[in-house]
């Protein structure tokens, strides 16, 4: 991918990450979820409590590929008032606040294509996100978004899942760009969890094919489940089990509460202490 | 734009039609998808399989339907000649058995053992279940819980015919929502699942290949017409959700240049009330459940509820197929109120004692609309494709009648 000389977040911190000896933990929370300010203050407390690759859903009504539990967290976006155009103000303060976490935009095509392609690559881009997951953009499409994400600067990041059998792995891999988000189930966000030993098995067939570095995602929710998937991949993917910490956080009126976003941030702090010691206390089962 | 030498051939090799159609879907629902393309291309030129599906069309589904002369509901309008098409009168009272029965034979033919479908009336529903019992498959079908509601004739078939039947809750709980949560359900069973699609949407292969189960309606109309008149139609009509009904009825005649076509949105309360279900009249471009067409939906590329009477036409999309079709203006894509279906439902019942569902209803609707300004050697068919059985408490609640 041709950056020019702007800087390649996600290829610094996978390199980091590969220099301090462990997998790095990715967090997703719904843009405006459950309001504008109180999800911005909890993605201003993610990098220091421990992500160290920020995924930043743009709420869709019809997410086709998620659980309940981020289906809900995109109805509480849309219904405090969420639209693109604040989750790109969004990125933007963020960037304005941290200069090195890298940030990914991740949604459902739908939202992009009424906000206009181009407008939207070009905002995301001068906003400061450094890619983008688009669950139902799969390679037969890529002329839609992913070639021209590619030519405005930004990375493509592909899933990859258990029905990617070898001869699909090449197509899937074509385009591919900044990690590749490994989909450890067949099925929805924040269902099932996948068994440590099959998802092995799958990242080295990944690893044979290809030199990007590995996120796995889906169903992973708790600091050991994190912990066993860090010691296989280079960066472990938690959504869903923050949504709906933020949904335990809100009062009964459904507002807020108090503690929400410390709460939230705190499940995160777990979820990094258990990625970060994965290899030193896994090595030997590992 | 240029008019195309054919209006026949789409997709192309992607699944689409100009800028419509296409796969947008899960990476983990590809591979099944390329599967299915590749089954279906083999079974359509394997003469085992359509003899199959030819025999049980005409044995089990009853086919071919009739075409009837509505010779009152003529001489009422006074203008045009109509024909029904009387898919109403198929196994299970709709057109949807066409397409059941081609896909059932296919999943089989694929070694799949459990079959999902969503269904907005319950026709869909009711005819996928109707062949799982028939072929012995475990059927699953997803379900608004606000078309629960109202089409609970249709829920407890379903349920006799050993299908579960799944609430949906999410959303407006209504076709949409249950399409989504049929997705869901086939991401997380790929493996031995087929999602059997009931109208000509989502992503490729399903709108060509619903379309080419359904074109045995237009394919009929062609050979009785030409037996009861000695010529073709002059003008076709039929109402539109998804559209797979009006595709079947359409798509043999396309390239016959002088046959008009008229499809039915549902306008719910009115096009300006913004409770209507017409994509095609008041949507815009998008993609959704797999394809590209026209959608209902907002500013900010959220999908908007649709409203109608009609449960089997509140949905918020159309098929790909018919948006390219409008963009070309080969058919027409007209509306109809609630209002305009209820009062077309009443006049079918009174005057050719055929008690419509209320989606055919909305094409009727145009019928008594288009026709009267006609001449009376002008024929025009209009697709009949549901029966009323399922409406009648939904309709006497409308009326004020209490049963």
């Amino acid at each position: 991918m041709n950056t020019g000389a702007a800087p390649d977040r996600i290829h610094e911190r996978f390199t980091a990450l590969r220099a301090e000896g462990r997998a790095g933990l990715v967090t997703f929370v719904t843009a405006g979820d459950p309001d504008f300010e109180t999800s911005w203050n909890i993605l201003a407390g993610l990098p220091e409590a421990g992500a160290d690759l920020i995924e930043i859903g743009m709420p869709f009504s019809d997410p086709m590929a998620d659980g309940p539990a981020i289906q809900a967290s995109s109805l509480r976006a849309l219904g405090s008032g969420q639209n693109m155009a604040k989750t790109i103000d969004l990125v933007r303060r963020f960037r304005a606040a941290d200069a090195t976490t890298p940030l990914l935009l991740m949604g459902y095509y739908n939202p992009i294509y009424r906000y206009g392609n181009q407008r939207f690559l070009d905002d995301a881009k001068s906003a400061g996100a450094d890619g983008l997951i688009i669950v139902d953009l799969p390679p037969e499409e890529d002329s839609e978004l992913c070639l021209p994400a590619r030519d405005t600067g930004l990375h493509f990041i592909r899933l990859a899942t258990p029905t990617t059998d070898q001869a699909r792995l090449a197509k899937v891999l074509t385009n591919a760009s900044g990690f590749i988000y490994y989909v450890s189930i067949t099925g929805i966000t924040g269902t099932r969890s996948a068994r440590p030993g099959d998802v092995n098995e799958r990242i080295a067939a990944l690893r044979a094919a290809t030199d990007l570095p590995i996120a796995v995602g889906f169903g992973i929710k708790t600091p050991q489940q994190a912990a066993a998937i860090a010691r296989i991949a280079d960066a472990v993917v938690v959504g869903s089990a923050l949504v709906e910490r933020i949904r335990q956080g809100l009062d009964d009126d459904r507002r807020p509460g108090a503690g929400l976003v410390a709460e939230t941030l705190g499940l995160v702090k777990e979820l990094a202490a258990g990625v970060r010691g994965a290899r030193q206390s896994g090595a030997a089962t590992g | 734009m240029s008019t195309p030498n054919t209006f026949r051939s789409g997709p192309d090799e992607g699944g689409h039609f100009d800028l419509f159609g296409g796969r947008y879907v899960a990476e983990t629902l590809m591979p099944l998808i390329l599967d299915l393309e590749r089954a279906w291309g083999e079974a359509r030129t394997d003469p085992g399989y359509t003899a199959e599906l030819d025999h049980f069309l005409a044995h089990y589904a009853g086919r071919p339907s009739p075409l009837y002369f509505a010779e009152r509901l003529t001489q009422e309008l006074g203008g045009a000649k109509i024909y029904f098409k009387r898919d109403e009168l198929n196994h299970t009272g709709s057109h949807k058995i066409n397409n059941c029965l081609g896909q059932i034979l296919l999943a089989r033919r694929m070694g799949k053992k459990r079959i999902i479908a969503e269904t907005g009336a319950g026709q869909h529903g009711v005819a996928t279940a109707t062949v799982c019992a028939r072929f012995d498959l475990d059927c699953t079908i997803y379900m608004g819980e606000v078309d629960i509601q109202r089409q609970q004739p249709n829920v407890f078939r379903m349920k006799l015919l050993g299908a579960k039947v799944v609430p949906v809750g999410s959303g407006s709980a209504t076709l949409k929502d249950a399409m989504n949560e049929a997705l869901r359900d086939w991401v997380a069973s790929v493996e031995t699942t087929y999602y059997l699609i009931g109208t000509a949407a989502g992503p490729h292969p399903y709108p060509a290949m619903v379309r080419d189960f359904q074109s045995v309606i237009g394919r009929e109309v062609r050979q009785q017409l030409d037996a009861a008149e000695g010529r073709g139609p002059d003008t076709l009509i039929a109402c539109i959700g998804g559209g797979s009904n009006a595709i079947g009825l359409f798509h043999p005649f396309l390239d016959d240049a002088g046959v008009e076509m008229f499809a039915v949105e549902a306008a719910g309360e009115g096009l300006d009330s913004g409770r209507h279900a017409a994509s095609i009249s008041a949507g815009v471009p998008g993609v959704l459940h797999g394809s590209r067409s026209y959608l209902l939906q907002d500013d900010d590329g959220q999908i908007s509820e649709a409203h109608s009477i009609s449960a089997g036409l509140d949905y918020p999309g159309i098929g790909p197929e018919h948006a390219w079709l409008h963009e070309q203006g080969r058919v027409h894509y007209v509306s109809a109120t609630d209002a305009e279906a209820l009062a077309a439902f009443k006049l079918c019942s009174e005057l050719e004692g055929i008690i419509p569902a209320l989606e055919p209803a909305h094409a009727l609707a145009h019928v008594i609309r288009h026709c009267p300004g006609l001449a009376r050697d002008h024929l025009v068919v209009m697709n009949l494709c549901g029966r009323g059985d399922k409406d009648v408490f939904l309709v006497a609640r409308h009326l004020g009648v209490e049963l």
